[in-house]
């Protein structure tokens, strides 16, 4: 099971993130978790919302590039150990991460990490395996 | 005062004028015979070589511009057979298209003694060591300074450009005392030089620096922090590449090789001669090459011509350091290059020709950056998927202009579009 992320190509200024989640804010949508990579250049905003398609066309009318990435959710109990677990299981399954960030939601006691791998359905199965489940995207938002 | 060729750098006026109106009159009839281009463009003016008897009459002549050369790649300029070539040398050109030149052995002779000169001019001689490190290969800077040097007698070391620790080395174990570079580069290598602590044990006395624009500025620098007399030198690959004319001594100004080239100054508008001491676009006219003789050439670059008499004894007419251009090349670490050379890399590989060319000079070196906008075909959601592309992108700059930009992606729609022509060249660069 995945979800979608969207990710949103920004340039290294004051004021650039501020503009984008005024724009989804103004349109209504909900940020749950969101995560910045930057290099010395430019940086790759990612988030997950309520409404990926729609937050993806208001950012285009706004002229931003984006798109829309499936990646995996897992749900971690808030507790030591969790995520390496998780990163263990995946780990002997030889499964590499391109990135992954963390976020809690309104549930106590509940976390999710989010991971973007090369091959979703891949690295799902090697998860159900270890006893590991995947969020889908009402979950999250439930 | 020496010279290499006293009695060509010395001539008396008559003495020059006889000698390239004879030279210009003979390159009209080879020309004529052997190339159908020029037989072309002189047929359709109703011009024989009869009607070019004296530099008077060079006028009739019409001009050749970069775009004939273009139009005439690869050996529609040639006016030699192919077994009298022996040498190419070329120089980058817009969408692909480079402008080859052609040298007989004879003509590399004459391009090296031109090379002597400069070198002499500035002191050089049997015993002195002449660190080149101008590229080598299809630019002349190299081989041109290298064959001079080994005119002249001096030990040579062709050490082309790159590898800064190594051309130093060489330069203190060899007491190098004559250094061959592009003004940047020396002003970098000073700056290293001084880093290293190295100042007391470098031999340079003079330097000849050429192939990009300079201040006096950053010549009284680069004289101070190396302990040299710099000189500067002057030419370009379809005429014969450095050597077209020189500096001497009195550092105000280079004097041509007329015995060789015939220099006109023009109005870039009308292409009307101008008198002397106007400032105009300089055109050169090839009299003694075989090979790849050009008449009238418009460089596209802007200066002044002098016939006052010049302290160091030669009779040579002089021109100002170029004072800009009347096209849009920009001159990068001594390379060409041009705006639509960039925008073809955009189009070939998927972006939108909206760019802007930054170009700075920061510690005497030129700092050059192309920004592009992100589109949606090159977005990733991970770096290593846009630093790919980047890659990409830089590296097909890298092989259409001989020279490695700073890329940098800006969001879509950021870089400013005008009305009218949009600003594509930002040139920072105080010369």
């Amino acid at each position: 099971m995945t979800i979608d992320q969207i990710s949103v190509f920004m340039e290294n200024r004051p004021g650039s993130l501020a503009e984008v989640t005024a724009l989804l804010g103004g349109a209504g949508i909900d940020l749950r978790a969101l995560s910045i990579a930057d290099t010395e250049n430019f940086g790759i905003l990612r988030l997950i919302v309520s409404e990926p398609q729609r937050a993806l066309e208001v950012l285009r009318a706004a002229e931003y590039v984006g798109s829309v990435t499936p990646v995996l959710a897992v749900p971690l109990a808030d507790a030591p150990g969790s995520l390496a677990e998780v990163l263990r299981v995946l780990a002997e399954a030889d499964i590499s991460l391109e990135y992954l960030y963390a976020f809690i939601t309104r549930q106590a006691g509940h976390a999710y990490v989010v991971l973007r791998v090369p091959d979703n359905a891949r690295a799902a199965a090697v998860l159900a395996a270890g006893g590991i489940a995947t969020a889908c995207h009402e979950e999250i938002f439930a | 005062m020496s010279y290499f060729q006293p009695e060509m750098e010395q001539a008396p006026r008559a003495v020059m004028r006889d000698l390239q109106s004879a030279r210009l009159a003979e390159t009209v009839r080879h020309v004529y015979a052997h190339v159908p281009y020029y037989r072309r463009l002189m047929d359709e003016r109703g011009l024989t070589p009869a009607d070019i008897r004296s530099v008077d009459d060079l006028p009739k002549l019409p001009f050749l511009t970069k775009d004939d050369l273009r139009e005439a790649y690869p050996y529609g300029l040639l006016a030699v057979p192919l077994a009298e070539a022996v040498r190419i040398q070329s120089t980058s050109g817009t969408t692909g298209r480079r402008v080859v030149a052609f040298y007989t052995q004879q003509d590399i002779d004459l391009w090296d003694e031109c090379c002597a000169r400069a070198i002499v001019a500035a002191g050089g001689g049997k015993e002195d060591v002449v660190h080149v490190c101008y590229g080598y290969g299809l630019f002349t800077g190299g081989p041109g300074l290298n064959g001079g040097s080994h005119k002249v007698g001096s030990l040579t070391l062709p050490m082309s450009s790159g590898n800064t620790e190594r051309q130093i080395q060489f330069m203190v174990d060899l007491g190098a005392t004559i250094l061959c570079c592009t003004p940047s580069y020396a002003a970098f290598l000073a700056e290293t030089i001084i880093e290293k602590g190295l100042r007391d044990k470098i031999s340079l006395k003079a330097g000849i620096f050429g192939a990009e624009a300079w201040s006096e500025e950053m010549r009284r620098d680069i004289e101070q922090k190396l302990g040299l007399k710099a000189y500067d030198i002057y030419g370009l690959t379809e005429i014969s590449g450095p050597g077209v004319s020189f500096e001497c001594a009195e550092q105000t100004g280079m004097h041509v090789n007329e015995d060789h080239f015939l220099v006109e100054c023009i109005d870039p508008d009308t292409g009307k001669v101008l008198p002397e001491g106007e400032r105009g676009e300089v055109v050169f006219s090839s009299i003694s090459k075989k090979a790849f003789p050009l008449l009238r050439y418009r460089t596209r670059d802007i200066c002044v011509l002098s016939r006052r008499p010049c302290s160091c004894g030669r009779t040579l007419i002089k021109m100002s350091k170029p004072m800009g251009r009347t096209d849009d090349m920009l001159i990068i670490r001594g390379v060409n290059v041009f705006p639509s050379q960039i925008e073809t890399v955009l189009l070939n590989n998927g972006f939108p020709p909206n760019y802007q060319i930054i170009v700075d000079r920061v510690n005497f070196t030129d700092n050059f950056e192309v920004q592009v906008e992100m589109t949606p075909e090159m977005f990733s959601d991970t770096v290593k998927g846009i630093a790919a592309k980047e890659d990409d992108l830089l590296n097909s700059l890298k092989s259409m202009l001989g020279i490695s930009p700073k890329v940098t992606l800006a969001a879509p729609r950021s870089i400013a579009r005008s009305e009218g022509k949009a600003v594509r060249v930002i040139d920072r660069r105080k010369i």
